[in-house]
């Protein structure tokens, strides 16, 4: 790795940890940093006990890797499709679990809001069939002996719209209450976040990531076009694949446990390229400048800001200007 | 490492550009393959590189069928270069020529002392030693494909494919990089085959020239031999006369006037 | 081919008039749009007239808008909502919805009006600061980041209000049901002023899509062919969204449609994209009505399932002209 970017993705993963801790920290009911240690080996209040390990901590663990999930998917999309407007979103990843879990409230009876036992579990696991289902037919419908990324965004771009208008109208048909909580649902929240939702966001982070990690030298060259890749030894296909795959299981797993937290996946790549100036986000700085976002909003929402916002709505508050700010700045011919 | 098509069917689209062609590339000599616009000249250099997959026939490299190799181990034995590569952005000259290497590295191999010996030379070879921490994208033409050419070079493969190598430089340029091609050949005895429009330079940096045109090759042998008034009148519809460049002995090719 | 193009609108929209509560023939539908003072006169100019018309005006709108907008930012997934304008028009709507607790057709008109051009402004202000015009990925990028951010603030108000989830969430599917032709009229003049920038617009999007350098060379001011191309954009978007709610898919696809047929001059695709527009709006609301029966599915819901297997379909013959 270039220089310039091992000293950004290092300050991220810095920024990461504080942002980990603060979150342990913030809340309606302030704790210090020596409460939130006690409580962790064991020698807090009750009280304490139940705000940082049954509230807090799922919280922030869910935070962080929801932001490395959805960061490390939008670098790897991007840089497969050549075109910084892709994000996991325009293969139809976040819309088809918005779908399932859209679906999932609407018609599975029972309020999200409530957590009914059987919603909590069947909502990530519709969420991530959904979205899996919906991957695997857009990625079969761009097949066309073999896959090109400009077909592959188009028809992601097709499939999206349609199940965004098919959720939509399942929210107009549905119960206001059913309505309010698949509403509520798709802003993206970490609110109500339980370890049971962590689980399938870790696992997938944890084998994902070194995946993709062995395709860092084959995405640097897949820049240069596809008949020079292929003459450098570069098995398109083979890589495509992987690449989608990895960040598809991101994606959706992302997904079902918060909700889409769409801006994430689109923007902590771009800023890590622009910070790191290079050709392409790199991997490790976007997974942790995800973290970044999806944390810092967190803090946000609970320490600062009043009433429970959810942390959707400040990542896009928050994210646009900023991204919109970079664009107004740099001269130079980054894009 | 030989590199021959055996009754290769090429098409695009579903027309056909090629039909059971044969055609034996000649080991460490320069081929040249020219044709009118639409002959299908890319076409043929693309099937040879495995970037267009026959739909009749086999590509062999060194007696073994192109689709049957993994494609890493075609890339340490055949470079190519196409006609329109994409220029990243904030890539230095060096980055880009160093991608060449990367049919050699592997995920525990990343980068050894080697490929930086290999990525120096062929900086050296192309003349882009003081250029080399550039920003790629800031380079003319002419120099930009020259570092095209240095990452090709970097790859070190036996057999190197270059399609309109010469498009959009200035005539001094094109000598330059012909110059290169040549260079290579000789010091490496590298296998060359090239598209090229000029058919001067054809003739006179060529061991053999194939012309293709109506789906098959229409001549074959060295540019004396093809560079007829006959043949350029059948392949490109064109009315000149040949004559001996005065410099290089070479075929010079001199439309006629029109009146 | 334009011909053929209109002769379908035109069948389409008799479709359009024929259908009710009680199925009228295509004999009547003449009879009654000239006769208005007869019983089935009134009939079709009652409620089958306003919403077949409105259908052909918002189709209309969009096709345009989105083939202006592709030629603009040459990028094929362009599309008047990732400029912004959907999203702004939705988000006054929704203000208005919330300050006011109004849902008449005029107010909403305005607003959205007001939103769309506000945002697209933003947009359009943002992208010319940050690298002047001679890329279209930035104008693009900057459109989305809007976009989020207006949906965001949206959904914050949404959420906060159960009347205001009650009506948003009916009126963002995109329908034609229950729209009668009040406020059709300033709707209607919106639109009109956008087609007039749309067809200003017709030779610098013909010189655009040579590429910025060229067009300059061929004598464009570049700055002038984006301001009003953005304007019709705007003005063309955001009098469908005010009249039916934000509908997808007839922006995007459109365009694409009409190019397959009919070419990449715009002097042509502009006027296709018009009738393909119209066509496949009608079409869907149509549909809609069939399958719905009583409860009808609205034109939105119908569009986004149609438009996307029809994209899907387009995208996958491959005739897709790259811009």
């Amino acid at each position: 790795m270039k220089r310039r970017t091992v000293i950004v993705t290092l300050a991220c993963l810095i920024a990461v940890v504080a942002l980990v801790l603060v979150g342990t920290v913030v809340g309606s009911s302030s704790l210090t940093i020596m409460d939130v240690a006690h409580t962790l080996i064991g020698a807090g209040t009750p009280g304490q006990q139940l705000i940082v390990v049954e509230l807090r901590l799922p919280r922030v663990v869910a935070g962080l890797l929801v932001g490395i999930a959805l960061g490390l998917a939008g670098a790897l999309m991007q840089t497969f499709a050549r075109n910084p407007l892709a994000t996991p979103d325009i293969i139809g990843v976040t819309s088809g679990a918005s779908f399932g879990a859209v679906a999932a409230i609407v018609l599975g009876g029972g309020s999200y809001a409530v957590g009914a036992g059987l919603l909590t579990l069947g909502l990530p696991v519709a969420a991530v069939i959904g979205a899996l289902v919906t991957s695997a037919v857009v990625y079969g419908l761009s097949w066309r002996g073999g896959i090109d990324s400009y077909r592959l965004i188009l028809i992601g771009i097709g499939a999206t719209a349609t199940l965004t208008g098919i959720t939509s109208y399942l929210i107009s048909r549905a119960q206001i209450t059913d309505a309010a909580a698949a509403a509520q649902w798709l802003v993206g929240s970490l609110s109500g976040v339980s370890w049971s939702s962590v689980w399938p966001v870790l696992v997938a982070v944890l084998v994902v990531t070194p995946l993709a990690l062995t395709q860092t030298a084959n995405l640097e060259v897949s820049q240069l076009g596809d008949d020079i890749s292929t003459g450098l030894g570069v098995a398109l296909q083979r890589h495509r694949l992987i690449i989608i795959v990895c960040a598809v299981v991101l994606t959706a797993t992302a997904v079902s446990a918060s909700g889409p937290i769409e801006f994430v996946a689109f923007v902590a790549p771009q800023i890590a390229r622009r910070l790191a100036r290079s050709s392409r986000p790199p991997l490790l700085a976007s997974a942790l400048l995800g973290a970044v976002i999806v944390l810092g909003a967190d803090a946000l929402t609970r320490g600062v800001l009043p009433g429970e916002v959810p942390v959707g709505i400040i990542t896009a508050i928050v994210g646009a200007p900023y991204l919109i700010w970079l664009l107004t700045r740099r001269k130079e011919n980054l894009v | 490492m030989t590199l021959e098509a055996r009754g290769v069917t090429l098409a695009y689209d579903k027309s056909v550009v090629f039909e059971g062609l044969d055609l034996t590339i000649d080991e460490g000599r320069i081929t040249t393959l020219i044709g009118a616009n639409g002959s299908g000249k890319s076409t043929l250099l693309k099937a040879f590189g495995r970037l267009l997959a026959p739909s009749a026939g086999t590509v062999h490299l060194g007696g073994h069928p192109l689709r049957d190799l993994p494609t890493r181990e075609i890339a340490r034995r055949l470079a190519i270069l196409p006609q329109k590569p994409l220029t990243p952005s904030a890539t230095s000259v060096r980055d880009l020529v160093s991608r060449g290497r990367h049919p050699h590295q592997s995920l525990f191999q990343p980068w050894t002392p080697n490929d930086t010996v290999v990525v120096d030379a062929a900086l050296e070879a192309t003349g882009l030693v003081e250029l080399a921490d550039r920003d790629a994208g800031s380079l003319s033409g002419g120099q930009l494909q020259r570092a095209w050419i240095a990452l090709v070079l970097a790859q070190e493969a036996q057999t190197i494919l270059l399609d309109e190598p010469t498009t959009f430089l200035d005539l001094s340029h094109q000598l330059d990089v012909l110059e290169l091609v040549r260079q290579v050949n000789h010091d490496r005895a590298a296998t060359v085959v090239m598209v090229l429009h000029d058919l001067t330079l054809a003739g006179r940096y060529s061991d053999r020239l194939v012309v293709v045109g109506e789906g098959r090759v229409l001549a074959d042998g060295t540019p004396w031999e093809v560079l007829t008034p006959a043949t350029l009148k059948r392949a490109f519809d064109l009315d000149a006369i040949v004559i001996a460049d005065p410099s290089s002995g070479t075929p010079l090719v001199v439309p006629a006037v029109r009146s | 081919m334009l011909v053929v193009l209109a002769a379908i609108a035109v069948v389409v929209t008799v479709v359009s008039l024929m259908l009710g509560s009680n199925l009228i023939s295509p004999a009547a539908v003449f009879t009654g749009l000239f006769h208005p003072e007869l019983d089935v006169g009134a009939i079709v100019w009652g409620s089958r007239v306003p919403r077949t018309a409105l259908g052909l005006l918002v189709g209309i709108a969009l096709g345009v808008a989105g083939a202006v907008m592709q030629g603009q930012t040459r990028n094929p997934l362009a599309d008047p909502g990732i400029l912004g304008v959907s999203a702004g028009a939705s988000l006054a709507v929704v203000i208005g919805i919330y300050v006011l607790g109004t849902s008449s057709i005029l107010v909403t008109l305005w607003l959205a009006l007001a939103g769309a051009t506000v945002a697209s402004v933003v947009v359009f202000s943002v992208a010319a600061l940050g690298r002047g015009l001679s890329s279209p990925v930035p104008l693009a990028i900057a459109g989305t980041a809007v976009s989020a951010l207006l949906v965001a603030f949206t959904s914050y108000l949404v959420l906060s209000d159960e009347t205001t989830l009650a009506a948003y969430r009916v009126w963002v599917v995109g329908s034609l049901s229950g729209r009668t032709l009040d406020g059709a009229g300033a709707a209607l003049a919106f639109a009109g002023v956008g087609m007039v920038f749309a067809i200003a617009n017709v030779r610098s999007l013909n010189a655009l899509s040579l590429g910025t350098e060229l067009a300059t060379g061929l004598g464009e001011n570049l700055l002038r062919a984006r301001i009003v191309g953005l304007a019709a954009v705007t003005l063309l978007t955001a009098s469908a969204v005010a009249i039916t709610g934000p509908i997808g898919f007839v922006g995007l696809t459109a365009p694409h449609i009409a190019r397959a047929l009919i070419g990449g001059d715009h002097r042509w695709l502009l006027p296709a994209s018009a009738l393909v527009g119209a066509s496949v709006l009608l079409a869907c609301d149509v549909i809609g009505r069939l399958i719905g029966g009583t409860a009808e599915v609205s034109v939105g819901v119908v569009l986004t399932v149609v438009g996307g297997v029809a994209f899907v379909a387009i995208v996958r013959r491959g005739k897709l002209a790259t811009l």
